[in-house]
């Protein structure tokens, strides 16, 4: 009924990356130059002297209006090393409970000269809106939306599964857990989908799967090993303490008991699967301390490789505002 | 200035879906009410005649639901705009849900309301009184001192009662002074924190999902009710197809209605996060839409009306989930309606009946009509005008509508209301 859509608010008129936000709607092409890109960062890390002047001048807010650790350090360290200036701003605390609008606080740092935003929000859309809203210099990097997206998460799960299996397309990866809640396993599953994986199945109890999962492109499964049956990448989604309240589980135990991953149930899988998790780990909830600590665990270079993805998406969003280099 | 007391309506094509009338005919006015249709009543002299050659003249819109945001909200809205809004748009007759501040749940809010209307003098405003105290779902409100300030149907707006026990005693003391009740039916532990359709939309934008199930279950309660209770109940705002087919099935004298936009939006729509497109109950799948335009097609809803919401630009200035829920609705009703025609489910007569005999009817009152003798509350508009809805063309206050920008063809030309002419738009003032 409607006129159709704004086009994709996220690439510019040549089609480059101007705002990150979500997978969607964004090629195979420009997710590998996102993995390819990140690839020539990841030997930063490992150099004396770990900073490329690529964002010399520029200033990066971290907006974050939910609380985060891991993911804010991560992307205040990419930030760094391309030698941008790094504001962090933890919102809750501080204007939203004094009233002042989410497009205030845009426009008050919009006046002190940022170049781009990274925002964390509880609400689905949030990063959408604060793109659509704000100053046209100005980039926006979604750090995870509601239930809705976390791209920079779904891209770094991309670069580990590649350096580890290299070709995507004959791969079969399950997703275990809360995937309805979950802004991860959103993004992912548009991410291994674009990529062209073989297949990708999520696995869980149906209070925890979306409705109308099929139409993401997904096999649904109730039962862990039928699940993981000869599957190359496992990855387990946390589970929310909070959801133990809100009866869409029973008990910690029975989860653990019906989809806890552990050495036994692990040998269903490929015998190369690797084991990814976003972090943090309930240990004993989601998975054993076996199998998080075993040879089939890349669960730490997720968080290294995290750092060199957020970098390419930084580098690459600033591009197109013609300042970079 | 001296209005005229008679006026005489000549050229038109008159449709009286109350009457079964559908062709040629003029109408002749006196003293605010119809007095002749056809040939002019002997000794009969118009103080003012209105050639309505090309235009179909119907009886006044009557609205079942239009938010009015006073008092206290006159940020979004206020009476005297969104009655202007509505005689623009050949609306006649509004009810103005309970859910203002302070709620409507004494006479003096209620008379207040009916006063400020009368000030304005554009649109007859009835005020919906509230089923419980404060919509809290707690404790009934002064049901008959509300009917006696003016409400003439109670409802619980936006707010279900989720406590049956007291569902029960207030349609049963609701049905004591054959009072009609307004039940927008919701299951509020379904509704959950939801904002969208549950449904593929939702879940590919991480939207928190309000199942169908949220209204099919609490019509199964609520007909369980009626039928226990014998309250005349009217269900508000369908939005999923179950619900109508439960509806039509029962054997119970309820009525439904629906808005005029759900009808045409769907969960599709809500991509790319359109804030315009939050309303609730939400915006459904395909054949939600279809079963419920069936079901006005088959009369099962036998109204449409506008669900209007005005609300503020900051209103809908936010991230999705965030922002107020609802369209501004009053300017499309009639132009949707007269869509519907164009796309072939209704005729125009029936179409007609839905935004006037229809809802006239559910409210019990002699409105909507064109008889000899009822209010001369008169709409004429032009069938082939195209427009195109722009904020510059609103009148409301609120312009929260995902149908800006959309062009429209049926277009009011003159509004009466009691005999008085309450808007008149000039000859191509705005024609694409």
């Amino acid at each position: 009924m409607i006129s159709p859509k704004e086009s994709n608010i996220q690439l510019d008129t040549q089609g480059k990356l101007k705002h990150f936000l979500t997978i969607d709607g964004l090629d195979r092409e420009l997710l590998t130059e996102i993995l390819d890109t990140a690839e020539s960062f990841a030997g930063v890390s490992e150099r004396t002297v770990k900073k490329v002047p690529l964002l010399r001048g520029k200033i990066i807010t971290n907006l974050f209006f939910e609380t985060s650790t891991r993911t804010r350090t991560t992307f205040e360290l990419a930030a760094k090393r391309l030698s941008a200036d790094v504001l962090s701003l933890n919102i809750s605390a501080s204007s939203t409970s004094k009233g002042e609008t989410l497009l205030d606080t845009l426009r008050n740092l919009e006046a002190m000269h940022c170049d781009m935003f990274v925002v964390r929000h509880t609400d689905s859309g949030a990063a959408h809106f604060i793109a659509q809203h704000t100053a046209p210099h100005i980039s926006v990097i979604n750090a995870g939306d509601g239930r809705h997206a976390h791209p920079t998460q779904a891209m770094l799960d991309m670069f580990t599964i590649r350096r580890h299996k290299g070709e995507f397309s004959p791969l079969k990866v399950a997703i275990v857990g809360d995937i309805q809640h979950s802004r991860v396993a959103r993004s992912q599953i548009l991410a291994l989908n674009t990529l062209g994986v073989e297949e990708v199945r999520i696995i869980g109890p149906a209070t925890l799967m979306p409705g109308h999962a099929e139409r993401m492109g997904v096999k649904v499964f109730h039962n862990l090993e039928e699940g993981i049956q000869d599957v190359d990448v496992i990855i387990m989604l946390r589970l929310q303490r909070e959801r133990m309240s809100g009866a869409l589980l029973p008990s910690e135990h029975e989860y653990y008991q019906l989809y806890g991953l552990t050495d036994r149930r692990l040998e269903a899988a490929k015998p190369d699967a690797i084991v990814m998790h976003p972090g943090p780990i309930n240990r004993g909830v989601e998975m054993d301390s076996q199998v998080a600590d075993g040879p089939r665990s890349v669960i730490l270079q997720q968080v290294s490789y995290g750092i060199a993805v957020r970098m390419a998406v930084m580098a690459m969003t600033m591009h197109t505002q013609g300042g970079a280099q | 200035m001296n209005l005229p007391k008679t006026i005489s309506i000549i050229n038109g094509h008159l449709i009286d879906p109350a009457n079964q009338i559908d062709e040629p005919r003029d109408l002749h006015i006196a003293d605010g009410r119809i007095l002749a249709i056809g040939s002019t009543p002997e000794g009969f002299n118009a103080e003012q005649t209105i050639d309505a050659s090309g235009l179909i003249v119907c009886p006044g819109l009557v609205d079942l639901s239009a938010r009015l945001r006073e008092p206290v909200q006159e940020h979004k809205a206020t009476i005297a705009s969104e009655t202007a809004a509505a005689a623009k748009s050949g609306i006649t007759t509004l009810c103005c849900p309970p859910d203002t501040h302070p709620v409507i749940d004494t006479p003096a809010v209620a008379e207040m309301i009916q006063r400020k209307a009368q000030q304005s003098g554009l649109c007859r405003v009835l005020p919906i009184g509230a089923l419980t105290k404060d919509l809290g779902g707690k404790q009934l409100s002064e049901m008959v001192a509300l009917k006696q300030a003016g409400c003439i149907v109670l409802s619980n707006a936006l707010t279900p009662i989720s406590n049956t026990l007291i569902e029960r005693r207030a349609l049963e003391y609701a049905a004591t002074f054959g009072i009609t009740v307004f039940l927008r039916p919701e299951d509020p532990y379904l509704r959950n924190q939801g904002c969208a359709h549950e449904g593929p939309v939702a879940a590919h934008l991480g939207l928190p999902g309000i199942p169908g199930a949220a209204e099919t279950v609490a019509i199964a309660r609520d007909l369980a009710l009626a039928e226990q209770t014998g309250c005349r109940i009217h269900f508000c705002r369908l939005s999923c197809g179950t619900a109508v087919s439960k509806i039509d099935q029962s054997n119970l004298p309820v009525t439904a209605d629906v808005a005029a936009y759900q009808l045409f939006l769907t969960e599709d729509d809500l991509i790319g996060f359109d804030s315009n497109c939050h309303v609730i109950p939400p915006l459904r799948s395909h054949s939600d839409r279809e079963a419920l335009r069936q079901g006005v097609a088959d009369g099962t809803i036998s109204a449409i009306c506008s669900s209007h919401q005005p609300h503020e630009l900051d209103a809908k200035e936010a991230p999705f989930p965030s922002t107020a829920p609802g369209i501004s609705g009053l300017e499309t009703l009639l132009p949707l309606t007269l869509k519907l025609v164009d796309e072939g489910l209704l005729t125009l007569s029936d179409a007609i009946s839905r935004i006037t005999h229809g809802p006239a009817d559910i409210l019990g009152l002699p409105l909507g009509q064109l008889s000899i003798g009822s209010s001369a509350d008169i709409c004429l508009f032009n069938p082939r005008q195209q427009w195109q809805l722009t904020t510059d063309e609103m009148l409301s206050n609120g312009h929260n509508t995902p149908f800006l920008g959309c062009k429209f063809t049926g277009q009011v030309t003159h509004t009466l209301l009691e005999g008085r002419v309450t808007y008149h738009r000039e000859a191509d003032t705005q024609s694409i």
